[in-house]
């Protein structure tokens, strides 16, 4: 089972509870900054007359746990992209690469760590909803499975139609994500990227590196082989031409 | 083996460069005290919307790049056995040796916890291109100090080692020519990952390609501008018979460079961006026409490429080109998606600055005391214009 959130845009009325709710549950300071940071690991901004919560997407296959030098980024089997800070050595690359701009550094610290939204993992764990989804007053925040949420979000659009933009964000964006999205606008508005390909970003990397070891071999054996004539032909040309004739 | 002499100690003209290097080492260490006890929020212009900034684009992209000549003309006489380069092996083996230990240095100021470098020896992470350029640098490091030794044993006279190094000779610039093909072009890969970000004059698929071809054409530039500056300070002159080919083989290479980068945006649809009166377009123009057309025209110019002074040019157009492309991709093209125009702090550019400052003060000390240049001068055919 493979938890996941459905975020409604059209019934979020930009409370603020969730924001709330997620510093209580991961121990953040309290002050709310209005973007996410380090300390704030969820959002809601408003984007014309639509209130849309900014947090981690928790893609199927993460752009973070591509990226990460030391695999400190993981997407686990029940659903949240976590983060060992234990492991991280401060490279930023899950910064610079995530298409979603979620992970944020601790830019304050003399040893700074990485931080972002864990999807309330130790709630999970218990079997309970994530600390967001339970506190949302009008449901636009719901828990479950992603087949289930994924159904859902299909009949909402079917069911009122002309409410619904005919997309369900996160889906297929980047490999698909375990966070999906409803709007009434076009998700372009709501300040998310529209670009993103279909399959997970990490896939453009791996085309390359994943030939490493044949461009060891090739190489290896080419080099070697121009080596053995190169020196082959020089060899002649000083018996031949005498030693000690540079041209 | 044995022509290399020491030079004759000289007396070398220094004028105010004491007093500048001294200025710029002591803004360093300070710059440095801070990165280190205040963190990088304190020192640098970086942020959440832009994380890597002239330590990642200048330091590392272009050092690698800029240090890229030695594995090239180790491959050249070692392998190619085109031995008529030999007299300038070493300083551009030193060049690059240099460059990679300054890269090194620049890494720890960049990342966030640098005492814990040694992670990627023992968290491994196959599908990371940063994993990847990781293990490839500090194996390539490794062999740049083997075969740097080389030079350290001859000063010493130690027989034995210098027979255990003459046969590990090969493997070991086979092995470089390897990882280092495999790093330079990974440092293009890296940025394979960000389509959505990095804006369409610069990404393309063929990246790894572009950063590799570039960094043969910059290290070759090096190999110039590092022969002529060491040739001021030691007061011999540039050895134009072995230069001015290299010229001409830069051309090749910037042409190579140059149509694949044209064609690639051409396919993609993205040459128009090239003329739009913004600034990714103005950005792209002033690489491409200083890093590629100019250095192109004048060492195409036979009279221009065989006079020292015109090579020269030609050269340090090369290499600044070079490093326009680098921090373009890095920090020019990233910029519109960030949503952030990022200029680096003082703190960042003094650390930048000081580190490319020591390079060369060590690079001043080593030909002195290591037997990096010929030390016979044969007064060179360069002179005639």
């Amino acid at each position: 089972m493979s938890h996941a959130l459905l975020l409604d845009t059209t019934l979020c009325t930009g409370c603020g509870a969730c924001t709330a709710a997620c510093k209580e549950q991961n121990a953040l300071p309290l002050e709310i900054e209005g973007r996410n940071t380090a300390y704030t690991w969820c959002t809601v901004e408003k984007r014309g007359s639509t209130f849309v919560r900014r947090m981690c997407m928790h893609c199927e296959s993460p752009t973070c746990q591509s990226v990460c030098p030391v695999g400190a980024m993981k997407k686990s089997p029940e659903g949240p992209v976590l983060y060992d800070p234990k492991k991280c050595i401060g490279c930023r690359y899950c910064i610079q690469a995530c298409p979603f701009d979620v992970p944020k550094y601790q830019w304050d610290r003399n040893v700074p760590v990485v931080a972002k939204c864990v999807m309330c993992q130790p709630r999970l764990a218990k079997g309970e909803a994530t600390a967001c989804a339970s506190v949302c007053p009008t449901g636009a925040i719901r828990f479950g499975d992603r087949e289930d949420l994924v159904r859902e979000a299909k009949e909402r659009i079917a069911a009122t139609p002309g409410r619904y933009v005919d997309h369900i964000y996160g889906l297929h964006e980047a490999g698909g994500t375990s966070v999906l999205m409803l709007s009434s606008v076009p998700f372009g508005q709501l300040g998310l990227r529209t670009n993103l390909p279909d399959e997970p970003l990490g896939k453009l990397t791996w085309r390359v590196l994943s030939r490493v070891p044949d461009i060891v071999l090739m190489g290896g054996t080419l080099l070697y082989g121009i080596y053995w004539i190169t020196k082959r032909r020089e060899h002649v040309r000083r018996i031949e031409g005498g030693e000690g004739h540079e041209s | 083996m044995t022509t290399m002499e020491l030079p004759r100690p000289r007396t070398v003209r220094l004028g105010i460069w004491p007093g500048i290097f001294a200025l710029i080492f002591a803004a360093f260490l300070y710059a440095t005290f801070m990165r280190f006890t205040k963190g990088l929020g304190a020192t640098t212009n970086l942020s959440d919307a832009f994380p890597w900034g002239i330590w990642i684009g200048f330091d590392i992209l272009c050092g690698v790049g800029l240090a890229a000549g030695a594995f090239t003309l180790m491959a050249t006489v070692h392998l190619f056995h085109i031995e008529k380069f030999k007299p300038i092996v070493r300083p551009t083996l030193l060049t690059g040796y240099l460059g990679y230990l300054l890269v090194c240095v620049g890494l720890m100021y960049d990342l966030g916890q640098p005492w814990r470098i040694w992670h990627a020896l023992i968290y491994w992470n196959e599908h990371s291109v940063m994993f990847e350029v990781a293990w490839c640098v500090m194996l390539y490091t490794t062999v740049l100090t083997l075969e740097f030794s080389h030079i350290v044993f001859e000063r010493l006279n130690w027989k034995w080692a210098l027979n255990i190094m003459h046969a590990l000779n090969t493997p070991l610039v086979i092995l470089g020519v390897l990882l280092s093909t495999l790093h330079q072009s990974s440092l293009g890969t890296m940025y394979l990952i960000v389509p959505e970000k990095l804006h369409a004059l610069w990404y393309t698929p063929a990246l790894p390609l572009l950063f590799y071809i570039s960094a043969i054409g910059a290290g070759l530039g090096m190999v110039i501008l590092e022969s002529h500056l060491s040739g001021r300070a030691l007061g011999h002159e540039l050895e134009m018979n072995l230069l001015e080919p290299l010229g001409r083989v830069m051309i090749v290479v910037l042409a190579i460079f140059g149509v694949l980068r044209l064609d690639l945006l051409w396919h993609a649809g993205a040459l128009p961006l090239a003329f739009q009166p913004v600034y990714e377009g103005r950005m792209f123009l002033a690489e491409f026409v200083i890093g590629v057309l100019a250095p192109i025209l004048l060492l195409s110019w036979p009279r221009v490429r065989r006079s020292p002074v015109g090579l020269v040019i030609g050269a340090t157009c090369a290499v600044l080109g070079f490093m326009l492309y680098r921090l373009n991709v890095s920090i020019t093209g990233i910029e519109r998606a960030s949503g952030t125009h990022y200029v680096p702090s003082w703190m960042e550019m003094t650390v930048s600055v000081g580190l490319m400052a020591i390079g060369v003060a060590v690079f001043g000390l080593a030909v002195r005391y290591l037997p990096i240049f010929p030390a016979s001068k044969h007064g060179s055919h360069a002179r005639g214009a």
